[in-house]
């Protein structure tokens, strides 16, 4: 199913994606000093997020049951951090090694497998984070359209619209 | 109505939670406006191994039930399917089948 794929970004994509994965990278933080419990990645606590943006990268694992949830998450969200983290990593560094080797404005960006894959988690997960900032929902697409350009929401959506596309590009190669 | 003796009450033991682990749980899959449909169907197919077509079937349970049940099996199983998913930011909980 993954044999590698060929993407081809105009030069202010290429600039744009770069933003969002920097800012993607601030959003998740820094991994936690390690100690006994987290060089496995097991944390001695972990609350759920308040920040909406934040639960929906890292939601409960459990419907209504708050203990198991915690647990879930206590074993669970270090290395889910970590993963988007190195996916969103991967995405720079496949940036910076197209644009070293770039004869023109375009950027052609070769994937391998594994590549891909992250790729396609780094795309989705800047989407989950705009979406869940823009609050789109079922009725967005009928809202949408009256987004007048001075509109803060204006170049959320434009991000998110590029990322939808680019993650389609991904899947039908891939799928 | 039957007019034989009531049945005594016998009191159950008290069976603690994990002896009770052959009984299957479930992985659930939540709709959501975010998550692209082909992408979806494409997760299930990496993640289960699910053929296309039942992969889209599934996909489009989650999409107009709201939910759909995508595995079953021993509770560590499920979790580790629903970090699975969770790393593809799909929205999915572990539950008890019953």
């Amino acid at each position: 199913m993954t044999e590698g794929v060929v993407l081809r970004l105009e030069p202010q994509e290429a600039h744009l994606l770069r933003l969002l994965m920097e800012q993607m990278l601030e959003l998740l933080g820094d991994a936690p000093a390690e100690d006994d419990l987290t060089a496995f990645g097991i944390a001695s606590s972990a609350k759920t997020p308040s920040d909406p943006v934040l639960l929906r990268l890292f939601p409960d694992g459990y419907s209504g049951d708050d203990e198991a949830s915690g647990e879930f998450r206590r074993y669970t969200e270090l290395g889910l951090r970590e993963g988007k983290r190195e996916a969103a990593r991967t995405i720079l560094e496949t940036l910076d090694e197209a644009q070293e080797h770039a004869d023109g404005p375009l950027l052609a960006l070769a994937l391998d497998g594994d590549r891909a894959e992250a790729w396609l988690r780094a795309l989705n997960d800047v989407r989950l984070v705009l979406g869940t900032r823009l609050d789109i929902d079922e009725d967005w697409y009928r809202q949408a359209g009256k987004l007048t350009p001075d509109d803060p929401r204006t170049p959320l959506f434009a991000a998110y619209e590029l990322l939808t596309m680019m993650l389609e590009e991904l899947v039908d190669a891939l799928g | 109505m039957t007019s034989a003796p009531a049945p005594v009450e016998l009191e159950r033991p008290d069976i603690g939670e994990d002896l009770r682990s052959d009984r299957p749980w479930i992985t659930i899959v939540w709709n959501d406006p975010i998550n692209t449909m082909t992408y979806v169907t494409y997760v299930f197919q990496k993640v289960f191994g699910y053929s296309k077509p039942k992969a889209e079937k599934l996909m489009l349970d989650v999409h107009h039930k709201g939910r759909a049940v995508v595995a079953n099996g021993s509770r560590e199983e499920m979790e580790r399917h629903v970090e699975v998913l969770h790393s593809y930011g799909l929205w999915a909980t572990v539950k008890r089948d019953d």
